[in-house]
């Protein structure tokens, strides 16, 4: 029998997957689905580290309102991943503190 | 003490310093009013000489010797001030206003236009000049109030908060014998009223006018942030909104990072009562000009927008001291924009006129009698 | 399969359509109505609203229609059976088949993208401000005579030691991605804290394939459902909860009553947690904890309504019996500000039945014309079980007998216990926005939404009791807005000015 899987489930047939690239590699993602779900689907869980205490993090709320699963895409920070649809060739790099670093004087 | 405002939590830690048996009473809880919602910036450099200037100096030194106490704990920043202006003229016109404060002790430094960025690498480019004030400092006005309050707690003084003073006992004689709230008696032979925006209600719990009314203001707040403005950092004609008693809406850009990461945008002014509706003209105006002097904050993040109600009273002095109509009764109220400010020197007059001392500023220009009783009050 | 409004090519104009703002009456810079929030109530609103002859649109922060409840695949993930994800999933396709036709026709126009960050009182109705786009790429102003709220809930979140570990998600954050994303957080998931939300995530997760360990509630579980008179009233939610019971069942799941996860525990992603149980008053019983392994944990303590737009305005609330401030509406769904209306779980959490059901409600209500006797009844029967199951799930003021001092509250801000209890103890707070003034909780990024109830009660005060404070939380900006979209300020017309 076929293992149970979300996909499995819904009977999806999705377009084939494209990739985008997560801290210089690439990671596949199926079209629809957004940067967080990409990166779960790949077991990715953190992508951000916090800016006092330098911890890991990554998606809490999954629906916009924790703002957790923030990182940088294509170079903007600050962008909730949970609610940024994964593009191809969408650049995703893990995130330091407030991800402005390149501001400060 | 009526109100637990970085006002009263001042006057209760000089107060309780000097040796007085001291309560501080608050409807609500500790910088629950005004303190709650400003920037917590302490300047001389908006101030023309005069009486308020004196204060500001007063309380800058103050601000310095407390901060050997608390400085960390309230985020005292000795960081100095810049302000800039867009054109020849208004720079030439700051270099009047800051030869006039040179002369009372204000330390002023005019910067070229060129320079500006040197100070300050964000600013727009083509800035005509500006002045920097070494002495400008910042707190964070709710710390600065609950750690006042709790030294002059540690000295012996009661907080109660949640309890609204109902009424000011006189006696047959008309001098003060203490308050009541809605839960109980207290009996003092003084009260200070430090109610800010609300002291002209207690005044006339006591009897007496005092025309204090509210300034409102918005703050916005971006995201957290680096280092991006150094300094505090506004546009000349905020001095004259300051200093405008028009009731119509005054905006100018008041810039400044905290330690916290966001950068703090204000200032608007106007009188609309207590009307708590935001404004989406103020917003435009308040963050157009952010980006107009930094355009590096363009592109960030507002996360918050906060307001608050300035206590105002029509000559922009604060009431300070001893109230020559009724025996007992202090003022420390109507600051307006500066009470985070001026809230030590203000605590240090009152402390030393309630022992019997000769207060180190006099306190003519701010007695509470000053204002004519329109209509029959 | 009926049309997927998430499909932008099927549903609509865009929302930047530049054709002849005059020639089509859906592009008036004033609408009847604006409906904000597209999940069940906000659907069923609009649909009815246009049924009824009101021009009206409908805005939703997210691409696609159906909400919390309704959110299902994107269409470029090809799912031929959504509906496995959902209960009454035809009540959906039925609204969304029915909003699609009023768009055709010109009735009624949805808006996906647009979140709406204030509300504004204009002299012919209200403006709301929207910032576009996941990324808040560009401003609107959309302009109506009055207005609907139906913006629904997010999760209450109590913290516990290791909450913030990647892998600790939320319960409702893992139905969402698995219902939208199709993805797991983990492998084995333990499941955690209170409410009925929690059963609608352990099914579907294991209907999805993961292992989950355990459901862990902290109530004595389902008290209110052994109250036949309150339940006979509300069929669905029976036939509901039976499915939810039997998938979990079927999948060898445990339910763990009386309990929480006091602990979870890992250093860059959560690897297990401890359970313990909890006494009547939600304090852990030294002694019992077990620790159970698993690489995910999904956890939430019920909802609370999202309702910033209207305390904005200054609308009255109330507090529910779960704790939770809601908008006090009348029997018509008004709110206390005139010209606005309010529908679903902004009114008190009560589900999604509850919320079609108000949605319609307040629709003929704006329209001034008379409801269905059969939907105003079903909406009280369904009122009061919300109200009931509201009060069995409250929070027992025990649940901070698991935190520690070093115990992160605030999750954007990394304010732990410690500096809570310094500010109410030493500093003189005593509520929840002087604890956010002295410490920063809840300054952050979510504005307070994760960490707010547990601010609160550490506090000493519920949210909403103004003890001369500020009442409900109070966010002039509903969501964060870049500045230069503040800068622009609004625009005169409805959108593609
Ligand atoms: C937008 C904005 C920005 C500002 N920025 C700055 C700045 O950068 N620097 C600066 O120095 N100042 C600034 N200010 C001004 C400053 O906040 C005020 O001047 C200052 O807070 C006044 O302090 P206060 O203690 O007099 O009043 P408050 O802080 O308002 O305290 C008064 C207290 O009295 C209590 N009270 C009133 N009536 C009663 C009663 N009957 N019984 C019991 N209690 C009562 C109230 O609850 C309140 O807690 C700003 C103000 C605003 C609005
Ligand atoms: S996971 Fe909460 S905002 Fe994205």
């Amino acid at each position: 029998m076929r293992r149970r899987t979300p996909a499995g489930l819904v009977e999806a047939e999705p377009g084939p997957a494209h990739h985008i690239e997560f801290d210089g590699r690439p990671v596949p993602a199926l079209p629809g689905q957004t940067i967080a779900a990409a990166l779960w689907a790949d077991g990715v869980l953190a992508w951000r580290t916090t800016r006092v205490g330098g911890k890991p993090r990554g998606a809490f709320c999954g629906i916009g309102s924790c703002f957790d699963c923030l990182a940088t895409v294509d170079g903007r920070p600050n962008q909730r991943t949970c609610l940024l649809p994964a593009e191809p060739g969408t650049t995703v790099t893990t995130q330091e503190g407030h991800g402005r670093a390149d501001l400060a004087v | 003490m009526v109100g637990a405002g970085v006002v009263g939590a001042a006057c209760a830690y000089y107060a309780a310093r000097a040796g007085l048996a001291v309560a501080v009473v608050d409807r609500g809880p500790v910088a629950g009013g005004t303190t709650g919602a400003g920037e917590g910036n302490l300047l001389v450099s908006d101030k023309e000489p005069g009486p308020e200037l004196d204060l500001a100096l007063l309380s800058t030194r103050l601000w310095r010797e407390l901060a050997e106490d608390l400085g960390e704990a309230v985020e005292y920043e000795p960081k100095g001030g810049v302000v800039v202006a867009s054109t020849a003229a208004g720079h030439e016109a700051l270099r009047a206003f800051a030869a006039g404060q040179r002369a009372v002790g204000v330390i002023a430094e005019e910067v070229p236009g060129e320079r500006l960025r040197e100070l300050e690498p964000h600013l727009a480019p083509g800035l005509a000049g500006g002045f920097h004030y070494p002495q400008d400092a910042q707190v964070q006005p709710a710390l600065a109030a609950a750690h006042l309050l709790r030294a002059a707690r540690r000295m012996g003084a009661e907080l109660i908060t949640g309890e609204t003073v109902t009424a000011v006992d006189l006696g047959p004689d008309g001098a003060v014998r203490g308050v009541r709230t809605d839960r109980r008696r207290l009996a003092a032979p003084a009260v200070v009223n430090a109610a800010g925006t609300w002291g002209g209600e207690l005044a006339a719990l006591a009897g007496v006018h005092l025309p204090v009314m509210p300034r409102r203001g918005f703050v916005l707040v971006t995201e957290p942030l680096p280092r991006v403005v150094r300094h505090k950092v506004y546009a000349a004609d905020y001095v004259a909104n300051v200093a405008s008693g028009s009731a119509g809406l005054e905006t100018s850009a008041v810039i400044e990072g905290t330690p916290g990461g966001p950068v703090l945008i204000g200032a608007s002014r106007e009188r609309v009562g207590f009307d708590r509706t935001l404004s989406q003209e103020v917003l435009r105006r308040l963050a157009g000009q952010a980006a107009e002097l930094f355009p590096v904050l363009a592109d960030v993040t507002v996360l918050r927008a906060y307001r608050g109600f300035r206590p105002y009273l029509p000559d922009h002095l604060p009431a300070i001291g001893a109230d020559p109509r009724v025996p007992g009764l202090h003022h420390a109220c109507g600051h307006e924009g500066a009470g985070i400010g001026l809230a030590p020197a203000t605590g240090l007059l009152i402390a030393e006129q309630l022992t019997g001392k000769q207060p180190e500023l006099d306190l003519g220009p701010f007695r509470a009698d000053r204002f004519p009783v329109v209509g029959t009050a | 399969m009926p049309t997927s409004p998430s499909d932008p090519s099927s549903f609509g104009p865009p929302a930047d359509a530049s054709s002849g703002p005059l020639a089509d009456p859906l592009f008036d810079p004033l609408f009847d109505l604006a409906v904000i929030g597209a999940g069940p109530a906000g659907l069923a609103a609009a649909v009815t609203a246009a049924d009824l002859g009101l021009r009206c649109v409908l805005l939703d922060g997210g691409q696609g229609t159906g909400g919390q409840y309704y959110r299902h695949p994107a269409p470029g993930l090809g799912a031929a059976r959504p509906d496995r994800l959902h209960h009454h999933w035809s009540a959906y396709t039925g609204l969304a088949d029915r909003l699609a036709a009023h768009e055709r026709a010109g009735r009624a126009a949805f808006r996906g993208g647009h979140q709406v960050w204030a509300l504004e009182r204009t002299g012919d109705g209200f403006a709301a401000h929207v910032t576009r786009g996941p990324e808040s790429t560009d401003r609107a102003t959309v302009r109506s005579r009055s207005v609907l709220l139906a913006t629904g809930a997010y999760e209450r979140q109590l913290p516990f030691p290791g909450w913030t570990l990647p892998g600790v998600v939320t319960a409702g954050g893992a139905q969402a991605m698995l219902k939208a994303g199709l993805v797991l957080p983990g492998r084995r998931i333990v499941v955690a804290g209170s409410g009925p939300l929690l059963l609608a995530a352990a099914s579907s997760l294991v209907t999805a394939g993961a292992e989950v360990p355990a459901v862990v509630e902290a109530t004595a579980y389902l008290g209110y459902a052994r109250r036949p008179g309150v339940l006979a009233g509300v069929p669905g939610k029976l036939v509901e909860g039976a499915g939810h019971g039997g998938a979990l069942l079927r999948h060898g799941v445990r339910l763990r009553p009386r309990s929480a996860v006091v602990e979870a525990h890992g250093t860059d992603r959560v690897t297990g947690v401890t359970v313990a149980r909890l006494d009547a008053r939600w304090r852990p019983l030294p002694g019992t904890e077990r620790r159970i392994d698993c690489d995910a944990l999904a956890v939430g303590h019920g909802l609370l309504p999202q309702i910033d737009l209207a305390t904005e305005l200054g609308a009255r609330t109330r507090t529910g019996p779960d704790g939770a401030v809601a908008l006090a509406v009348d029997a018509r769904l008004r709110t206390s500000v005139p010209g606005l209306w309010s529908a679903g779980e902004t009114n008190g959490v009560g589900g999604a039945d509850l919320a079609l059901a108000e949605g319609e409600l307040a629709a003929y209500a704006v329209a001034g014309a008379l409801p269905e006797a059969g939907t105003l009844r079903r909406r009280s029967r369904l009122r009061a079980f919300a109200e009931l199951m509201a009060a069995a799930h409250r929070p027992g003021p025990g649940w901070t007998g698991w935190l520690r001092p070093d115990t992160d509250v605030c999750r954007c801000e990394e304010v732990p216990v410690a500096a809570i209890r310094e500010a109410v103890d030493d500093l003189g707070a005593g509520d929840p926005r002087t604890v956010k003034l002295l410490t920063r909780a809840g300054m952050g990024w979510c504005q307070g939404r994760m960490c707010g109830p547990a601010v609160a009660c550490l506090a000493g005060s519920a949210p909403g009791s103004a003890s001369g404070g500020p009442g409900p939380d109070r966010r002039p900006l509903g969501c964060p807005v870049p500045l230069s979209q503040l800068a622009a300020g609004p625009s005169p017309e409805s959108p593609a000015s």
